[in-house]
């Protein structure tokens, strides 16, 4: 059989539209520009990984406001006082070195999904293959009206973005005299970091104990009961904090009286000497402005094949911003394995391919009840078809049997590593 | 046109492979999801206290991860982790750490 030259060209278009499947290897290799706005868990993560795993094909430009990484996880040890801030500040110089990351110190003002443009607050603007929007949180001042004002969240802390407001978190506890008040306040679920606010409180008891023993810790709780790893902290509250730590449920907070560190809620209020506002948070305010989907107006609605937004294809979203899905927190290490399932969906799409259609994700969280004792708890999410979601597997996961020292080792070395993974 | 009926034939197997076709690089992926304690690509940091992966025999690795799914290694975490992963799953992860340095 003599194979025309017409046929031949038939054969390879046909080769190629088959390789396109990936089913047959060899197919096109992964090359554009990706734009990563947001430099944590989740930001950090996809642009190192765009960049191992395309073997630098991939260019990649990172977004973020601040100069240095700084953690959320391990920052309530910091309001403890057992870590200073340099202990959970890393450099963005692995990424830069390291991986080849363009990294720019500035804020998106404005995205354009047509045009795949991105303007920056400095007046520059950069084109883009895909996006990545990994933008964290933003707060619902609206929700806690006297907390509108600069001079107000100075004075009523939230600590919530581990940064200038946890240092002044530790100040406002040292300056605290012995037989004080510190009343921390959680909002209704969903929020950043589920076990974080019965950490913060366990840490600040402990600080407490030693140093100021006939102060109080207060939990005004918005929620019907502790959204976390329940029975383990109400253990840790009753065996090391009994009298220093008082739990209330179904408090939650609709406003603040700024001069006398009042709490409003709904029938009552609570006057602190030092009060912490965790006010609610919805997805970071740069996902607002991209007209992308969000349900409750909150959280930006993904496809879990690839993290893209369900309204915008070529925007994917990572982290605390999402819509989660069924018992998936937000967490630093959730983001993480959202930046691991993007960068792969991401190097499959601009190569031509379908993501991967088996996506996995899993999560652990350490939580310190004192400077060294540690409960954790963890899943592991697999893509489900008919739901189109990712859904915790039945019988994997858990918590912790008890407090215990050893995690304590582990939730450092879980840090280090997780910086690590992302940054260095 | 002889030349049709194989191509349309190997255009039906592609296409009918593509809908449970595993991607070429679930094995990395799955691998990755280990890395946030293990480290990038298995080589966990030094003296952080978390076993390293990278370069672990396949037979190694999978041992570890039934006796950790059958209750038989006693565990804080990992117990609950590698109940989460098929056993074709974790076998794919064995064999990429294996391979790595």
């Amino acid at each position: 059989m003599l194979m025309k030259r017409r046929d031949f060209l038939k054969v390879g278009a046909a080769a190629s539209a088959m390789a396109s499947l990936y089913g047959c290897a060899g197919g096109g290799k992964a090359s554009g520009h990706v734009v990563v706005v947001g430099g944590g868990y989740g930001g950090a993560t996809v642009a190192k990984y765009l960049r191992m795993w395309s073997e630098g094909g991939v260019q990649v430009t990172l977004i973020e406001r601040n100069p240095s990484f700084i953690s959320c996880p391990i920052s309530n040890l910091v309001i403890g006082g057992q870590k200073t801030m340099e202990d959970i500040t890393v450099s963005y110089d692995g990424l830069k070195s390291k991986w080849g990351v363009r990294v720019i110190q500035d804020e998106v003002a404005a995205v354009n999904a047509e045009k795949k443009t991105i303007s920056l607050k400095s007046g520059s603007s950069l084109s883009y293959d895909r996006l990545v929007l990994s933008p964290g949180v933003d707060f619902m001042w609206d929700e806690i009206p006297a907390l509108k004002s600069a001079d107000a969240q100075g004075k009523i802390l939230h600590a919530w973005k581990a940064g200038p407001q946890t240092v002044a978190l530790r100040k406002q506890l040292e300056d605290l005299k012995d037989g004080g008040t510190y009343a921390i306040s959680i909002p209704k679920a969903p929020y950043r970091c589920p076990p974080g606010p019965y950490e913060r409180a366990c840490l600040v008891a402990n600080y407490f104990k030693q140093s100021k023993p006939k102060s109080k810790v207060v939990i005004l709780d918005a929620n019907e009961d502790v959204m976390s790893k329940k029975g383990l902290f109400t253990k840790a509250w009753s065996d090391l904090y009994k009298g220093i730590i008082e739990y209330r449920n179904n408090s939650e907070v609709k406003d603040v009286e700024v001069a006398s560190n009042t709490a409003i809620l709904e029938f009552d209020k609570f006057k602190a000497d030092v009060l912490n506002i965790i006010p609610p948070h919805r997805a970071g305010d740069i996902a607002h402005k991209s007209g992308i989907k969000l349900i409750n107006n909150r959280w930006v609605d993904v496809n879990w094949l690839s993290m893209e937004s369900t309204s915008t294809p070529g925007i994917h979203i990572l982290g605390d911003a999402i819509f989660p899905a069924p018992t998936m927190p937000k967490s630093g290490h959730m983001a993480n394995q959202h930046g691991k399932l993007a960068a792969a969906a991401i190097l499959n799409q601009l190569a031509g391919h379908e993501p991967n259609p088996n996506p996995v994700v899993m999560n652990t969280c350490y939580s310190f009840v004192d400077s060294k004792n540690v409960i954790h708890v963890s899943s592991v999410h697999q893509y489900d078809a008919a739901t189109k979601t990712v859904q915790p597997v039945k019988g994997a996961g858990g918590v912790s049997a008890a407090r215990n020292e050893l995690e304590g080792k582990v939730a450092l070395g879980w840090a280090k590593n997780i910086w690590a993974d992302m940054l260095a | 046109m002889k030349l049709f009926a194989p191509i349309a034939a190997l255009c039906l197997l592609a296409a009918a492979s593509s809908a449970q076709a595993a991607d070429p690089n679930l094995g990395r992926n799955l691998a990755a999801t280990c890395a946030n304690c293990h480290g990038t690509n298995g080589n966990a940091v030094k003296g952080a206290g978390i076993d390293a992966l990278s370069g672990m025999p396949k037979d190694k690795t999978l041992q570890k991860l039934a006796d950790f799914k059958s209750g038989d290694k006693p565990a804080s975490i990992m117990h609950q982790i590698a109940k989460g992963y098929t056993d074709e799953q974790l076998d794919l992860i064995a064999t990429y750490f294996a391979a790595q340095k």
